[in-house]
């Protein structure tokens, strides 16, 4: 699946991953292969995903939202 | 005829103006350049975000609620000018400081008469024109274009957004200038605030729609985003501004330096016909002498 993490200034993170977890409002939750369609704001945290090569980064936001559809995920960010 | 010597001083120093207003050109050109990149960046931002407010929207009853959407009748308005802070721009801040004023005297006539409008400045230029004409001014901020990023604009809106919201202001609009390309800039009057509701919903595309789950639930998403979209709107705004404000002051050089150009064309014909009268005088001296002595 298809990762995107864009804010305002710039393209943080364009790629294939294999895993996502994300600070949802609600809750942190994870994001696998073939999720089902979901809009979620988030809260400030970290963002963290595994890279189809294994490799597992993190990034820090400061709120957003994310969409994820089709195995196609976006997440509109700000940072701090 | 002016003399050699002030004609040479004279070409001198329109070159070396010259020289100057041709070093501003290319720096205009060059922050133009780097802005018109933080504008490519931020559109797919500003893109999905508004593919995700329809998205949520979609198959929504009824609109949802939110105090950023009140539209109460605008008793009392805050024009928000945007200028810049240097001049040697051209016409570039008179006319939307003209267009300012234009707005307050024609549209909100009646609030301007009741002295229940008032002036925000962004930008030194529009600051230093309110002021001097003693118009009500709510404040000013001249620092924004030093370093224009997201986190100052953010800032920016927070405070317009208290304003809008603790009563003090029933409708926000924006003056300025909207840049098209280097050479055309559009003056613009917008909204700010109150968000205008989407009345003309966005045609429901099949095939395109999805049965998303909304965390928390769909409301609290939309007043979650709304904050965010006006941050975009309002980055949108300074950027195009400063765009068009550099891309004035180059077009503004470039003449400039057309015309110091042509001053110098013009001054060195001057020098050489000068130059040639003076040998011929000299000529005309020597071969007078000559015969003289002859005699």
């Amino acid at each position: 699946m298809y990762l995107e993490i864009i804010t305002p200034e710039k393209k943080v993170f364009a790629g294939e991953v294999r895993l996502v977890q994300v600070p949802g409002t609600k809750g942190s939750f994870e994001i696998l292969h073939n999720h089902a369609p979901i809009i979620s704001s988030l809260q400030e945290g970290t963002v963290r995903y595994i890279t189809n090569e294994g490799v597992e980064k993190t990034v820090e936001l400061n709120g957003g939202v994310i969409e994820a559809k089709n195995n196609h995920i976006t997440i509109l960010g700000e940072f701090t | 005829m002016a003399g050699l010597k002030e004609i040479r001083t004279r070409i001198t120093s329109v070159k070396s103006t010259r020289q100057i207003t041709q070093a501003m050109k290319m720096v205009a050109a060059a922050k133009l350049r780097k802005n018109q990149e933080k504008i490519l960046m931020l559109r797919p931002y500003a893109n999905k975000l508004e593919q995700i407010m329809v998205s949520i929207r979609q198959g929504l009853e009824n609109d949802v609620e939110n105090p950023l959407m009140q539209d109460r009748p605008p008793e009392k308005v805050l024009l928000i000018l945007i200028t810049s802070n240097r001049g040697l721009c051209g016409a570039f801040n008179n006319n939307a400081i003209a267009k300012a004023i234009e707005v307050a005297t024609t549209e909100y006539a009646t609030q301007w008469k009741q002295k229940q409008l008032s002036f925000f400045a962004i930008g030194k230029k529009g600051a230093d024109f309110l002021k001097s004409k003693n118009y009500p001014l709510e404040g000013s901020n001249t620092e924004i274009f030093d370093k224009l990023d997201f986190a100052g604009v953010v800032e920016l809106e927070t405070h317009f957004t208290d304003l809008f919201l603790s009563g003090k202001y029933d409708r926000i609009d924006f003056i300025y200038n909207q840049f098209k390309n280097a050479a055309v800039h559009i003056l613009t009057h917008e909204t700010f605030l109150p968000v205008i509701g989407k009345e003309n919903k966005e045609k429901e595309k099949p095939g395109i729609k999805m049965d998303y789950i909304f965390e928390p639930t769909r409301d609290e998403l939309v007043n979650d985003l709304i904050p965010k979209t006006l941050r975009i709107q309002f980055y949108k705004v300074l950027l195009d501004s400063f765009s068009a404000e550099h891309g004035a002051r180059m077009t503004a050089m470039h003449q400039a330096t057309d015309n110091a150009n042509e001053l110098i064309k013009e001054l060195t014909l001057h020098y050489n016909k000068a130059r040639q009268a003076a040998i011929t005088k000299e000529i005309l001296d020597i071969v007078g002498g000559a015969e003289a002595l002859k005699q």
